[in-house]
């Protein structure tokens, strides 16, 4: 245990995913020693990112204003929406450039044993989206790992109802693994080879 | 250091760091371990595949020391399928949360890592297969393993004996605390009458007789899954998370 405000930042960055006790330590120390100007603009741009960047009011992707970049761009498909897990997904496909669609950023996958069902992710939402007729195809493109087979499962079943073709990226991703690991043009590949899932 | 082999069934995994993988398997000799599986969520091999919920794999632990469960977590160093459960499983959303259920009901269940379940894991191999092949409703599954699991755990249920003064069955009454069935003598407050039809399910279910179950009607099946799950509950110390995500 260290004192008082040098505790505090190892406990805070122990919070942060991905992070043990002994990375938070050797973060701690590392911004301990680091020249104050590199400090205070790492401090700086987390209360920007805080205060500017919220979440797109349409597909949840990250954003700067109400909608983000996609979301606003004239030249991207409506007819074409594209599921994934988290913001991140929609960099590594954007990456790619193989797809000229939009987005829908649900927020996580299904995984009842971590207390997490459709109801807390944003499932309404794209329900919504699809209500209008616009949309004729929804590509779902959750991680090629079993809460992201499944949450496609749970998809493809609730908007069978509505005669959408419905497609899965082709196998070839690295199963077990996430999306955002996938180079560009495995990625790619998997995007020209999707198959129709049926349900 | 020591390198330890044994089968199991992968019962949850958890991301660790950038691309590892904290693995729980319910195993057939050590019991319930967890294990660190490097570079699964970024390899190209198959090792990452392999290691996903619901798969039978045959697994080798590298350890420190010379225990497998002890000080540190074991490194996943191989690993073999046996059986990929998880992609027939998954195919289906009924038999997924049945199937999450029945995973997260084989965890709670052997709590001290380490401890051989000899039982546990061959019902739960047994249910997983009998999931994967989609020839019961994944409901009833579901009952049949959670009965199972408590009758091998020291909480078998009774639903034709009285539970407490074992009087010949059929008896009406139902308690979880008092174990299952009571005779009228023997019923305590809050004890409820299930449908003949019902407790006869949960009989059968216990005992394997799958023709039986297999042409109840669904609301008599819905009403022993709520009989189930109260039993469940009553002899888990917290609730079930899956359990609530189970269709009806
Ligand atoms: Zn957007
Ligand atoms: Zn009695």
């Amino acid at each position: 245990m260290y004192e008082g405000v040098v505790q505090d930042l190892i406990d805070e960055l122990g919070r942060l995913p991905g992070v043990g006790p002994k990375s938070a330590q050797r973060i701690a120390f590392h911004i301990l020693q680091a020249d104050p100007a590199d400090v205070r603009r790492l401090a700086h741009v987390l209360t920007e990112v805080k205060a500017k960047v919220r979440f797109c009011k349409v597909c949840g992707n990250v954003a700067q204003d109400e909608l983000c970049r996609v979301c606003r761009d004239p030249r991207r498909d409506p007819a074409v929406i594209c599921v994934v897990e988290e913001p991140k997904d929609v960099v590594a496909i954007e990456r790619t450039r193989e797809f000229r669609g939009k987005y829908h950023v649900l927020g996580g996958a299904i995984s009842p044993i971590d207390g997490v069902g459709p109801d807390d992710l944003r499932i309404a939402e794209l329900l919504r989206r699809l209500a209008d007729g616009t949309v004729t195809e929804l590509i779902l493109a959750t991680d090629p790992n079993l809460e992201g087979e499944a949450t496609a499962t749970y998809l493809a079943r609730t908007v069978k109802p509505m005669g959408l073709r419905v497609t899965r990226l082709a196998s070839g991703l690295p199963v077990g693994g996430d999306l955002e690991y996938a180079d560009e043009v495995t990625l790619g590949r998997a995007f020209e080879g999707r198959r129709l899932l049926d349900v | 250091m020591s390198l330890f082999r044994d089968d199991g069934i992968v019962l949850r995994t958890q991301k660790l760091g950038e691309a590892d993988r904290i693995i729980t398997l319910l195993t057939r000799r050590h019991g319930r371990v967890r294990a660190v599986a490097r570079g699964v969520r970024r390899t190209k091999s198959k090792f990452g595949a392999r290691l996903e919920p619901f798969s039978h794999v045959d697994v080798q632990f590298f350890v420190r020391g010379g225990e497998l469960v002890g000080r540190g977590l074991p490194l996943c160093t191989q690993s073999e399928t046996i059986a990929p459960y998880g992609g027939a499983i998954v195919a289906d959303y009924e038999c997924y949360t049945a199937g999450t259920a029945m995973l997260e009901t084989a965890e709670r269940f052997t709590d001290h890592e380490g401890e051989p379940a000899v039982q546990q894991y061959l019902l739960l191999v047994g249910a997983l297969r009998t999931l994967a092949a989609g020839d019961h409703d994944p409901r009833l599954v579901l009952d049949a393993f959670l009965l199972r699991s408590l009758a091998v755990n020291g909480y078998a249920p009774s639903f034709d004996d009285c539970a407490k003064c074992g009087m010949t069955g059929p008896n009406r009454f139902f308690s979880v605390g008092a174990g299952g069935v009571v005779c009228g003598e023997c019923r305590v407050p809050g004890s409820v009458v299930p449908s003949r039809e019902a407790l006869e399910l949960l009989g059968a279910l216990l005992g394997g007789d799958w023709e039986t179950a297999d042409a109840c009607e669904p609301r008599h099946c819905r009403e022993g899954s709520g009989l189930v799950a109260a039993y469940l509950q009553w002899h888990l110390e917290r609730g079930l998370r899956s359990l609530r995500f189970v269709e009806k």
